[in-house]
């Protein structure tokens, strides 16, 4: 009797453990489907990627439809090659669609957003998006405004 | 001169009788697994028992870094990162080492007693006597149940310190953190690679508390004073080898990324 009082006790600990474990991955995990399920992969080329990293997000009208997978350095252009995996349900994403590099908030990680375009055909695997954006540095940004407030001072 | 010598080779001598007794331990375990009961009983007493002192930790810890992260992050504005703040920290780190240095504290000093007193009185010598080998009765499932406990108490810690008891409690319910965007910002930052890193962790330091703790014991010298050495030696060492194997395992895993 004692030992299976024992028992319980042991098998109530188990399940409150693995229970625990389950918590921590559907509750606090992002197991969202975006990123396990059937997906397809586009590229896009970008002059400069800035702080983009491989598992960005790639984002549409601010909504998580994929990740970037991949970045590589075309050794003919010496751009950079993102190749994006975009989630199957979203299979209608027109093919002059504008891929830009974005921060989220002032000094947040950078993303990747899509702008929709209006073109009938729709993107597939392997396409590759022609129109992009790169990420704003903002030495350059700064660089730009002293320029021209010299320009200004000159006159 | 001379004496450093010995007490170089007498620590070198520790660390080679501590690698045969791992594998003679882990030789035995799949024939310890051959008796369920044996391994329920010590899942028992190292795993239920340490129970409550996890759940309690786990809630003070989740509400002191409720408090220390609100304060901190408020001077930005970002009071509502609050909870990915804490959950990456537990996840990560607290939960898997605090775990860890109550499991030594709390269920590897009374592993090491145990099997230490076993051997002050003679009950080892006794089973071998009987043909019974104390590895596979005594120090396997021991080990074995170690290895079990640990990662679902550390999984247990991580949910109360987080969860309503802990930092959600601190967070939403007395600072004013609104709940829907204490667990929206935890599910959009936390990757399910922060809680695989944070269960390889505590299997790791469930394992090197275990080992330490058994091997302790088994070689304990047959008296008091022994066994009260033992149990202080797998104290300290589990602690050491836990925030050392921790920064290890840390900084291997950043470095996988």
């Amino acid at each position: 009797m004692q030992s299976r009082a024992l028992e319980l006790l042991v098998g109530f600990f188990f399940c409150l453990g693995v229970a625990a474990i389950f918590i921590l991955t559907f509750k606090v995990a992002s197991v969202n489907g975006v990123g396990s399920g059937p997906a397809y992969r586009v590229v896009a080329t970008f002059e400069n990627i800035g702080g983009l990293k491989n598992g960005s997000a790639v984002t549409l009208a601010g909504v998580k439809i994929g990740r970037v997978r991949d970045i590589v350095i075309d050794r003919a252009t010496f751009e950079a090659r993102a190749t994006l995996e975009i989630a199957a349900e979203y299979d209608n994403i027109p093919k002059d669609t504008i891929a830009k590099i974005l921060t989220a908030g002032l000094l947040g990680e950078q993303y990747v957003g899509l702008e929709p375009g209006g073109d009938e055909q729709s993107l597939k695997d392997g396409d590759t998006i022609r129109l992009t954006q790169s990420a704003v540095v903002l030495e350059n940004l700064i660089g730009q405004f002293l320029a021209g407030k010299a320009q200004e001072g000159a006159k | 001169m001379k004496k450093a010598i010995d007490i170089l080779a007498e620590f070198l001598r520790g660390v080679g009788q501590a690698q045969y007794f791992l594998a003679a331990t882990l030789a035995a375990t799949p024939r310890a697994l051959a008796k369920p009961h044996l391994i329920a009983q010590q899942i028992y007493s190292v795993g239920v028992l340490s129970m409550v002192i996890t759940v309690i930790s786990g809630m003070f810890i989740g509400m002191v870094l409720g408090l220390q992260g609100y304060r901190t992050l408020v001077g930005f504005g970002a009071e509502e990162s609050l909870g990915v703040f804490v959950a990456l920290v537990v996840v990560r780190e607290l939960g898997p080492v605090v775990t860890a240095l109550l499991f030594a504290g709390r269920a590897g000093s009374a592993l090491t007693a145990e099997i230490g007193l076993m051997r002050a009185t003679d009950q080892l010598s006794a089973m071998e006597m009987m043909a019974v080998d104390p590895m596979q009765r005594v120090v396997a499932p021991r080990f074995f149940a170690g290895f079990v406990a640990m990662p679902l108490l550390a999984a247990i810690f991580c949910v109360m310190a987080i969860g309503i008891a802990g930092g959600y409690a601190i967070g939403v319910e007395l600072l004013g953190v609104d709940a829907g965007s204490y667990w929206s910002q935890i599910r959009a930052q936390v990757e399910m690679d922060d809680i695989w890193n944070g269960v390889v962790k505590s299997l790791v330091f469930g394992a090197v508390v275990s080992w330490i703790a058994v091997f302790q014991g088994y070689h304990a010298a047959p008296n008091s004073e022994g066994v009260s050495r033992a149990t202080r030696n797998t104290v300290v060492m589990s602690s050491l080898a836990i925030l050392a194997l921790d920064f290890v395992l840390t900084a291997f895993m950043f470095k996988i990324d």
